[in-house]
């Protein structure tokens, strides 16, 4: 195929394709990571949750998007207009422009910057802006709250979370997302079960750093009625909440690519055979699974009340006969291509099962108080992140000179000092609690 | 392509310069000056100095504005629309401001034949790990006398913002 592209504009070809592709898939998917929202926040309250539209409400998010598009756009009276504009469109791009260099695959990614990590932290803390700018615009007590709560939020947890990615940037020796994926496959073990500390460090801040609970002070609904977004309405209101759902995806994607082995299919260097055949055993993994759900939505399908859902339940059943045969497919492809899609599939695999995570969390855990919340970045994360970094860096050097070559030993031993140093500082917290006069506390 | 990218960020740059210095409103001087940061940070990557590029990003445009922007939040913006914005002195300001500008010119002018002009070009070694190198290894003295006055500054900071500690 590449014969036909000139080759003056050869490099870009490809690049163009997947953001248009990211960018037209994107809205869709935040749509349905909402869906998913609603129905796992019904199951865990024992509801059924959206079921009108659609089977199982499964056209909800496009009936969502459309009452927002048509609805009036608001702009309080007082308010700078200029900013209360562009705030939520900021929002937006710096959440989508992250996306730029995210290895969905070894293939499909848009540019494999050598400061790439950098380069999407750089762009992600920028999406602040829409938030605190939006807040200050609206001319409104509760939105200048939650814009300042969440400046303030997001400069403690950044700190945290970013000390917690060094761990694993430590042990790639490399920037570039890419080679972060490869240094995984390199070592055989993801990065999460070396530097599980790290991981969980990452992970704290990364919920606080999207504004999710029970870090969501910003839009406290008990408290500050809807926080920086109070005084938007209809599209602009759709756009922060775009924004926030792609800046998940974005902490996901992080998250994946440094601890949880990227594009890598769990077992990445077993390579055991299907009898007779050249293909490998896992990989047929994802397609038995596609084939699982099919069979599971045909099965609904009967029990579905209206003839439509009936048609619409088949229509997702063939949809994931498809996914199945393309999974199929691939694996007699060239290994370019079939790297690529299963790539794909597991790198997204596991990025939405770490937002099914944040879920679970925002659904379990009651919400903090914001001198808590502070506290906890400061007296707590920020400490026993940088011990974290201390100790991976003297394991790896003891193993680079010492021949202690077994990483899980590493892992064993930096996560009983960390357990050691996180029960220091809880007891020091404890003390501290106790001997402040009861007017602080 | 390069001069039509350098051109573009410069004309940004100076642009909302001037802009951050004349809108009354200061958050919206705020929001100028961040474009003009990012405007830096765009230079730096047409020179290829892509950590600096984001470092840039990182540290001014991530850090030290939200925090400018928290600040002037906090500020009864009412009062400061109402003040005089500039000191009269026209006359004074612009003699300065040539003689600089004259300074300037000089200099270069004086130097046009020891300033080569050079195409920018990738690092060898990539250039993070060139800026770690010469970091903790070449200036690892200056780097450390650094460090230690920063950490000066910030207990300082801390012990004046909270009396008892």
């Amino acid at each position: 195929m590449n014969h036909l592209i000139p080759p003056s504009i050869q490099p870009y070809v490809f690049s163009v394709l997947y953001g248009i592709v990211i960018v037209a898939l994107l809205p869709l998917l935040a749509g349905y990571i909402v869906l998913v929202e609603r129905k796992v926040m019904a199951d865990m309250q024992a509801r059924l949750g959206p079921m009108r539209v659609g089977p199982h409400g499964l056209l909800q998010p496009i009936a969502d998007a459309l009452k927002l598009l048509i609805k009036e756009d608001i702009v309080p009276e007082k308010a700078d207009r200029f900013l209360f504009w562009w705030a939520p469109v900021l929002s937006v791009t710096m959440a989508l422009l992250a996306y730029a260099a995210i290895p969905f695959g070894p293939v499909f990614q848009i540019a494999d910057l050598n400061v790439g990590l950098l380069f999407i932290l750089a762009i992600s803390s920028m999406g602040i802006y829409g938030i605190v700018l939006g807040g200050w615009a609206s001319n409104s007590h509760y939105s200048l709250l939650g814009a300042l709560r969440s400046a303030a939020q997001l400069v403690s947890y950044e700190t945290a979370a970013g000390l917690g990615l060094v761990s694993a940037l430590m042990l790639a020796g490399s920037l570039s997302m890419k080679e972060i994926v490869q240094a995984q496959y390199d070592q055989g073990v993801w990065f999460a079960f070396v530097v599980p500390v790290g991981f969980f460090i990452y992970f704290v801040g990364s919920i606080a750093e999207t504004n999710r609970a029970p870090f969501d002070l910003p839009e406290a609904e008990s408290e500050l009625v809807a926080g920086y977004m109070t005084e938007y309405s209809g599209f602009r209101w759709a756009l922060y909440f775009l924004g926030e759902y792609a800046n998940m995806v974005v902490v996901g994607s992080i998250a994946t690519t440094l601890f949880l082995g990227g594009w890598l299919r769990p077992f990445a260097r077993n390579h055991d055979l299907l009898w007779g055949t050249s293909i490998e055993l896992l990989d047929i993994v994802p397609a038995l699974l596609f084939l699982g759900v099919a069979a599971y939505s045909f099965w609904t399908a009967r029990r579905q009340p209206v003839q439509i859902q009936k048609l619409v339940m088949v229509a997702v059943g063939a949809l994931c006969v498809v996914l199945a045969a393309v999974m199929t497919a691939a694996l007699f492809a060239s290994p370019a291509v079939m790297q690529g899609i299963h790539g794909a599939f597991w790198f997204l695999a596991k990025v939405f099962g770490y937002i099914y995570v944040f879920l679970w969390v925002r659904f379990t855990f009651p919400r903090y108080r914001f001198d808590q919340l502070m506290r906890l970045g400061w007296h707590f994360l920020i400490p026993l992140a940088l011990v974290n970094v201390i100790v991976v860096g003297v394991t790896i050097v003891l193993q680079q000179n010492w021949e202690w070559r077994h990483p899980m030993l590493a892992a064993v031993a930096t996560t009983v000092i960390m357990l050691g140093v996180a029960a220091f500082l809880a007891q020091e917290e404890k003390q501290h609690q106790e001997s402040m006069p009861a007017a602080e506390r | 392509m390069n001069s039509v990218l350098f051109y573009f960020f410069s004309v940004l740059a100076v642009a909302s310069g001037v802009l951050m210095v004349t809108r009354r409103n200061i958050v919206h001087s705020a929001v100028f000056l961040i474009t003009a940061l990012l405007a830096t940070a765009g230079i730096f990557l047409q020179l290829q100095a892509e950590f600096l590029f984001v470092v840039q990003i990182i540290l001014y445009v991530g850090g030290i504005m939200v925090l400018f922007v928290f600040v002037i939040m906090l500020v009864n913006l009412d009062v400061s629309l109402h003040l005089m914005q500039f000191n009269r002195q026209k006359f004074v300001a612009s003699i300065l401001a040539f003689v600089l500008a004259a300074q300037v010119f000089v200099a270069f002018w004086l130097g046009r034949n020891s300033l080569s002009v050079q195409p920018a070009r990738l690092m060898e070694p990539k250039n993070t790990e060139a800026v770690g190198q010469a970091l903790f290894q070449r200036y690892m003295l200056p780097f450390e006398i650094a460090s230690i006055l920063l950490l000066v500054a910030m207990i300082g900071a801390v012990v004046m913002a909270k009396r008892r500690v």
